[in-house]
């Protein structure tokens, strides 16, 4: 990494804020989503509100203590219940919207969607 | 593997076991409740080694610093040496009363034998010779002069079934606590509150409304008590008299199985709720009672509107069985 002086993108995003303001509207999106919303159907709300926020943090760009083994292991059980490429698409684009309800410009949510996109893998497990 | 000392014996931990597993494990008479680290039953202190953060999360300071911890959801990256924690952080307490509030609801009133520090809708352990401890909600507010606890009557229940059947004026227990986040939060008081419980998941719910009420909340504040019959119902006159007294008040007796008589509503308490507010921003939740209830509730509140930091809840989990 080059030292900057720029701001990271999780400062021009707002940081922990913008995290706390975008993780309600974000997950009423995936529970209300057809495509997905079964992945989430039997945890608690308040873990899982929890987890939405390491989410959203990582996505960010925020710091994060996740690595890529704890991704794979994280999404294992999900994969059993035949998670795919869909399914990933459907969370980055339920990203996109709940960004853009926020008015976070363009440039950013394709920072944040490419944050997640280079999770893919791991989440898929490949 | 880490060590674990106790009583002056070692037993290695295994792979990511707590201690409270590790105990149980080597056949040492641990006392716990609800293996998830909220009740408390399970609290120990340690003497030498680093306890994780996780296993010390919502205690106090003060006991954060003198090493208490929760055995049930501490399991030590490093060695530890623990003992069990003394009477300093039990509280002894009597029974002053125990009346029948309905076929199968007892109102135990306790009086502590030093003030305890609460907010009506926090609970307490209650804890039996033998290490039998269970929790039960606070229904009583802080400057009443005894705690108020509504216990239900479980088939073959070990706590519920001594306090119903054996228990008697004057019987002394100890208690651990208070624990729990469901409470009245001063501010905000005109915000509207829906609180929602079944059986005597109303216990919290009266503490917490007339905590409001205390608190002078002025925002419209709507309470669902549950039940499968009506038989199940209870303090019902009491919380007419509430909602007559107070204009911003309503209760609804609800029953799953009855005819729509006496004000009461019949169905499903969670429909019932929603079909009377399917718009619920800006509100302040409360949901306690029945787990399957609380959990499925509180994402149906969500998405209709509550924000998560305004959804608060009490699940009254079982206690787990040895493993
Ligand atoms: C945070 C919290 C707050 C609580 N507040 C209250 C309260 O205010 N009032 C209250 O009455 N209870 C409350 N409970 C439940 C209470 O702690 C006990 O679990 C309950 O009284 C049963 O204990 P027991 O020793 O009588 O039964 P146990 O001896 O533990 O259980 C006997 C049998 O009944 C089963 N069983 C246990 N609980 C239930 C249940 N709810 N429904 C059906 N079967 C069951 C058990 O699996 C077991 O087979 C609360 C629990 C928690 C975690
Ligand atoms: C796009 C890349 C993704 C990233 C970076 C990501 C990241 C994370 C993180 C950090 C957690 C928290 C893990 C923990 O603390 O236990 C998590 C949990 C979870 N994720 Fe993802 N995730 C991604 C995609 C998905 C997708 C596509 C789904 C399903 C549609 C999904 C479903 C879940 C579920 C259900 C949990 C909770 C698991 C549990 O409770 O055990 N994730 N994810």
């Amino acid at each position: 990494m080059q030292p900057t002086t720029e701001q990271s993108l999780f400062e021009q995003l707002g940081g922990e804020a913008a995290v706390n303001a975008a993780v309600d509207i974000f997950y009423r999106k995936v529970l209300s989503d057809d495509r997905i919303k079964h992945f989430f159907d039997d945890v608690d709300m308040d873990v899982q509100i929890a987890k939405q926020k390491a989410f959203l943090t990582m996505a960010f760009g925020g710091p994060s203590n996740y690595t890529g083994k704890d991704l794979r292991t994280g999404h294992a059980h999900l994969m059993e219940r035949g998670l795919n490429d869909s399914h990933v698409d459907a969370v980055i684009e339920l990203l996109g919207e709940s960004l853009r309800e926020l008015n976070v410009p363009e440039h950013l949510i394709a920072k944040v969607a490419a944050i997640a996109e280079s999770a893919r893998a791991d989440v898929l497990s490949r | 593997m880490p060590v674990l000392r106790y009583e002056g014996r070692s037993y290695a931990l295994q792979a990511n076991e707590s201690v409270l597993d590790a105990l149980l494990r080597n056949g040492v008479r641990a006392a716990y409740s609800c293996k998830a680290g909220s009740c408390g039953s399970c609290l120990m202190r340690a003497t030498e080694g680093v306890v994780p953060a996780r296993a010390q999360a919502g205690l106090k300071d003060s006991w954060k610093v003198r090493g208490y911890f929760l055995a049930c959801v501490c399991r030590p990256e490093s060695d530890l040496t623990v003992t069990t924690v003394g009477p300093d952080v039990q509280l002894g307490a009597t029974i002053t009363a125990l009346d029948l509030l309905s076929h199968n609801v007892m109102r135990v009133r306790l009086r502590c034998d030093a003030p305890l520090d609460f907010r009506a809708g926090q609970y307490i352990t209650i804890v039996r010779e033998g290490g039998l401890a269970r929790s039960y909600s606070i229904a009583s507010l802080p400057d009443e002069s005894d705690l108020e606890l509504h216990v239900r009557k479980i088939a073959g229940g070990k706590m519920s079934g001594w306090l119903h059947e054996v228990a008697k004026v004057g019987d002394r227990v100890s208690i651990l606590g208070p624990s729990g986040e469901c409470f009245y939060v001063p501010g905000k008081g005109d915000q509207p509150m829906l609180l929602v419980g079944t059986g005597t998941g109303l216990a919290p719910l009266y503490g917490i409304l007339r905590d409001a009420l205390r608190h002078g909340h002025h925002g419209p504040i709507h309470l669902f008590h549950g039940a499968l019959h009506k038989n199940g119902l209870y303090l019902v006159e009491e919380l007419r008299r509430l909602a007559e007294m107070h204009r911003h008040v309503a209760y609804t007796p609800t029953v799953l199985n009855g005819s729509e008589s006496d004000g009461m509503a019949v169905g499903p308490i969670d429909q019932v709720v929603l079909k009377r507010f399917p718009k619920l921003n800006g509100w302040r939740g409360y949901i306690c009672g029945d787990p399957a209830l609380v959990q499925s509730l509180k994402k149906k509140l969500f998405l209709s509107g509550m924000a998560s930091r305004d959804i608060y809840s009490d699940a009254f989990l079982p206690s787990a069985q040895t493993p």
